[in-house]
């Protein structure tokens, strides 16, 4: 599903933001990408859904070569992959409806099944009833919620989702990632990027943790933290 | 397609300040090019009024035989760059001179002998109405023996040549510069446009639109500013010629054919110019 061998990421001015990167994640999978800021938790993400360059190693994401893919290929990748961000993203001069909608017109969906597709997802994340507010008139949690149907709108088979909680209260928080666990149980790989430790403790999925630019830990390979810090 | 449509028309009502800006400062460039336009189309006109009047005359010696001048006249008539070459004969030529030399009527009443030479006018054909020609034509004329003198105003044919060829020069020269100062400008707006919806294009490139689809509404966005910019150019075009002509100088307005070249000259500025910035938007992001 996502590959990453030996994977380097050079910064424009010098340094490098990955070094020697390799992971492997499975469909279906729930992987939590942690580590402090700037460890590369954002530039894994941008790697798969072809946002910055490889600059070696290889990236394999849903069939996708990435670091071969030609600029004209890049919208068919990410129209496999559903992203999600701390800040929402949302168009402000456009309903939540018309924000879910957007994902789908772009793609040249036919447009007589927008509007039973996005009710669909708009259901899913508990927002049907809001469809026809403005983003300014919901809360962060509830435009999360958007945003996230939004990135489900196109059935991808993986969810990636950069600190979708940074913004959020604990309580809005608790909310969006049992969301994103229902959407995992129903299929959808999701890959949340966060530094929030209590969430990651919560659930028992597979955690990689990058500290500047190297992977340092992964629950997949790695023994279990706990006994690896008590011998 | 429908959507493209309706994202070109969302923009105008989503930045209608920005907008009539862009309309307005390509009305503006649009209307400069315009009323040199204006200029150039009077120009025109009125040297072709002008060289219309180009007219060699070859005058005749007196007692030719009249089968000899007629069959001249064929011979002159199928010379290439002749449109018309009428015989005057003596009696013509006193006539008309007293008809338009109304002053001299009476000097001319009381002439026993027509001083006046029989003669041959000749009219070129437009194309011809050059000093090269018409030096060329008058060289043949004298060929025939019994023409006295060829007389044309050639001083005059070389200065309106010249007048002619300066007119165009100025004409293209100036139209050029303001065309590329309108492309510049379209060019700019269109860019405070896509950097206005720099976020929105972010975003659709985030759900896997092609740059193509993004760029479709920003070229017919462009294409209908640079077409309102046209139409409000011709319409001051069109205010400027009335003022002109009800204070000024009586002038010709565009015809339908060139007053819609301005429109679709317009809508390619605008074209171009949107083209130009969201292609360097899209490779830059």
């Amino acid at each position: 599903m996502i590959k990453f061998t030996n994977v380097f990421k050079a910064f424009p001015k010098g340094g490098l933001a990955l070094k020697d990167v390799s992971f492997h994640i499975a469909k279906g999978e729930f992987v939590f990408l942690t580590g402090h800021s700037g460890a590369g938790k954002s530039t894994v993400l941008k790697l798969v859904y072809a946002d910055e360059p490889v600059t070696s190693g290889e990236v394999r994401v849903s069939g996708f070569n990435v670091a071969e893919l030609r600029p004209r290929d890049v919208p068919m990748l990410r129209r496999r992959l559903g992203i999600v961000f701390q800040d929402f993203r949302l168009l402000e001069d456009r309903t939540a409806e018309e924000n879910v909608a957007f994902a789908l017109e772009v793609t040249g969906a036919r447009r007589s099944s927008i509007p039973a597709r996005v009710m669909r997802v708009l259901t899913q994340v508990g927002l049907a009833a809001k469809a026809q507010a403005y983003p300014r008139e919901l809360s962060g949690g509830e435009q999360q919620r958007v945003a996230i149907a939004r990135a489900l709108v196109n059935e991808p088979s993986v969810l990636l989702a950069d600190e979708p909680t940074g913004n959020l209260d604990e309580r809005a928080t608790r909310g969006v990632f049992q969301l994103l666990r229902d959407i995992n149980a129903s299929g959808t790989a999701v890959v949340m990027a966060t530094h929030d430790l209590d969430l990651v403790r919560q659930a028992p999925y597979r955690v990689i943790e990058l500290q500047e630019g190297a992977l340092v830990y992964d629950s997949a390979v790695d023994e279990p933290r706990d006994q690896a810090a008590t011998p | 397609m429908n959507l493209t449509i309706r994202e070109a028309l969302l923009a105008f009502r989503r930045a209608p300040l920005l907008s009539a800006l862009s309309v307005t400062t390509i009305a503006f460039s649009l209307f400069v090019v315009g009323l040199f336009g204006l200029v150039a189309v009077n120009l025109q006109d009125a040297l072709q009024g002008v060289a219309e009047r180009v007219e060699i005359v070859a005058y005749l010696l007196p007692g030719t035989p009249i089968e000899s001048i007629t069959l001249a006249e064929k011979d002159i008539e199928a010379f290439p760059e002749v449109h018309s070459a009428v015989y005057v004969s003596e009696d013509s030529a006193l006539a008309r001179a007293r008809a338009e030399l109304v002053e001299f009527r009476d000097v001319l009443q009381e002439l026993e002998r027509n001083p006046l030479p029989a003669s041959i006018e000749v009219k070129l054909k437009p194309e011809f109405r050059d000093a090269e020609h018409v030096n060329d034509v008058a060289d043949r004329l004298r060929g025939f023996g019994f023409v006295d003198d060829v007389r044309f105003g050639r001083d005059w044919v070389e200065k309106l040549d010249r007048l002619r060829q300066i007119a165009a020069a100025v004409g293209l020269v100036v139209g050029a510069a303001f065309a590329v100062v309108a492309i510049i400008i379209i060019g700019t707006t269109i860019r405070m446009a896509v950097l206005q919806r720099g976020r929105e294009i972010a975003i659709m490139r985030l759900v896997g639109a092609t740059n193509g689809f993004i760029r479709r509404p920003f070229l017919l966005q462009g294409a209908i500013k640079g077409m309102l910019g046209g139409l409000v150019a011709v319409g001051l075009s069109y205010g400027a010629y009335t003022l002109i002509n009800r204070w000024l100088i009586q002038a010709a307005f565009f015809s339908n054919v060139q007053a819609l070249a301005i429109v679709g000259f317009g809508t390619l500025i605008g074209l171009f110019g949107s083209a130009a910035s969201v292609g360097r938007h899209l490779r830059r992001v």
